[in-house]
């Protein structure tokens, strides 16, 4: 089933369509629900190595449905503690929830400052509504 | 919606995956206009035809249709398309959207007084209802592949094609440009599902029918495309010297079918790492894994060897399979 609109107030956002949970020193990140609209059903996940660094603005993954293969963003810098197995085995899961069980990767952040440069969900929002 | 060859087209309706599905299991409509529709009449039609295209119009009558290629002088493919015999003085070829300048062309070039070619693409709209119960839904009963006939669909006339790119059962249904529209809401009606460019070619991939300017091109020939049952290379046309060459020599690279072993999707372009490269690749919504369709070096081009693709720097492992990808299995 997929997942109606919908942009989160607890999380803060990247431009490049994705989001991130912040929780102490440490990130939980994945796509908005606009960018998984936009590609359609997911077929693929690549994720990154646990262990890895990523930057943000850079990417750190694919995803890719039928059609089309995306970066994913990075909104924050840091290492990768943890991939979402799950979503590797079933992308679709990102469709079906882009901000629960759809998530992609967690990360102990390196500059917690980024953080405050992300988007709010209503600035994304109003971002979002220029795109469409 | 995407541009493509001049037309507004749409992707997908609900998403590629349900669509193609519902071809496989069901039914499903796609609105193909965008092909061309090119007419060949006259006293010396046939001729015209028998020297340009590679097939043998002779294993064909009034009422039924060929697959065919039409060919270069050094064998590389113009075009694939379908010849339908009208009369036996009078063929409509159906040919792909972004060809269709160049085939009328081509055509025209080579015409004999006494055959007359005329682009009629403006005149027609093409509408591909497929699936295991696309006839039921339309009414209409069975017929044998590539025959046709004039028919109806709720009153409005079309030509009944039992043609496809799917691999499924059912029909194409060519009718005039200002009814198409109407026809189409017909069809949707009788709970045929609307599908896209992008099941399109999920399915075509599927079951390993080229697509024109990705799979086969004029730089490719029909020997080393697999497309041989389609060369009567016993008869005179543009080409066929080289084609007979290829063919008796055996060709350097073919045109393979290949599943992913590891989890990967490939795409048009990827090399291959043991030669060649792929010239179409998605993910199978059917078989739920990456499938492509490639260029290897003919030694290496049997079933069930390895290959190796490079996906944006990544060699991942594909095995060659036989065609088609994927097949139903029987009951």
């Amino acid at each position: 089933m997929a997942a109606s609109e919908s942009y989160p107030e607890d999380l803060r956002y990247h431009p490049e369509h994705d989001w991130a949970r912040v929780d102490g020193g440490e990130a939980t990140l994945g796509i908005t629900w606009f960018a998984q609209d936009s590609l359609g059903d997911l077929v693929h996940y690549e994720p990154p190595a646990v262990g890895a660094s990523i930057s943000q603005g850079a990417s750190y993954g694919e995803v890719e449905s039928v059609k089309a293969v995306s970066d994913l963003i990075s909104p924050v810098s840091g290492e990768v503690l943890e991939v979402n197995q799950q979503v590797v085995d079933e992308p679709e899961r990102v469709n079906d929830d882009p901000y629960g069980e759809g998530w992609l990767i967690r990360v102990r952040l390196s500059d917690p400052g980024e953080v405050d440069g992300l988007l709010s969900a209503a600035a994304y929002k109003q971002l979002v509504d220029e795109l469409a | 919606m995407v541009p493509f060859a001049g037309w507004e087209m749409p992707v997908q309706y609900e998403g590629v995956i349900p669509e193609h599905r519902a071809v496989r299991e069901d039914s499903g409509a796609f609105d193909v206009s965008h092909m061309g529709e090119i007419e060949v009449e006259g006293p010396r039609a046939r001729e015209l035809l028998d020297s340009l295209l590679s097939n043998d119009l002779a294993k064909i009558e009034p009422g039924r249709a060929q697959y065919t290629l039409l060919t270069t002088e050094r064998g590389g493919i113009l075009d694939d398309l379908i010849v339908y015999e009208l009369d036996p003085c009078r063929f409509l070829l159906v040919v792909n959207a972004s060809n269709a300048a160049t085939v009328f062309e081509w055509l025209r070039e080579h015409e004999l007084r006494g055959s007359d070619v005329r682009d009629v693409s403006d005149d027609y709209g093409l509408i591909a209802v497929q699936g295991p119960r696309s006839l039921e839904r339309l009414g209409i009963d069975d017929a044998p592949a590539f025959s046709f006939a004039e028919g109806e669909i709720d009153g409005i006339a079309c030509m009944v094609n039992r043609t496809g790119y799917t691999g499924e059962k059912g029909v194409e249904l060519l009718a005039m440009a200002d009814e198409t529209g109407d026809l189409w809401e017909r069809v949707l009606a009788r709970g045929v599902k609307p599908c896209g460019l992008g099941a399109r070619d999920t399915l075509r991939l599927e079951v390993c029918y080229p697509l024109h300017g990705n799979d086969i091109t004029p730089e490719t020939d029909a020997i080393s495309a697999g497309l041989a049952w389609a060369c009567a290379l016993g008869r005179e046309f543009t080409g066929v010297e080289e084609l007979r060459r290829i063919k008796e020599q055996g060709p350097e690279r073919r045109l393979v079918a290949f599943v992913m072993e590891e989890r990967a999707i490939p795409r048009q372009h990827m090399a291959i790492d043991e030669g060649g490269e792929v010239t179409s690749g998605t993910h199978s919504p059917m078989l739920e894994v990456g499938i492509g369709m490639g260029y290897v070096p003919a030694g290496i081009s049997k079933p069930g060897n390895e290959i190796t693709i490079d996906v944006r720097g990544t060699l991942r492992r594909a095995k060659i399979v036989p065609k088609p990808i994927y097949k139903r299995e029987e009951h």
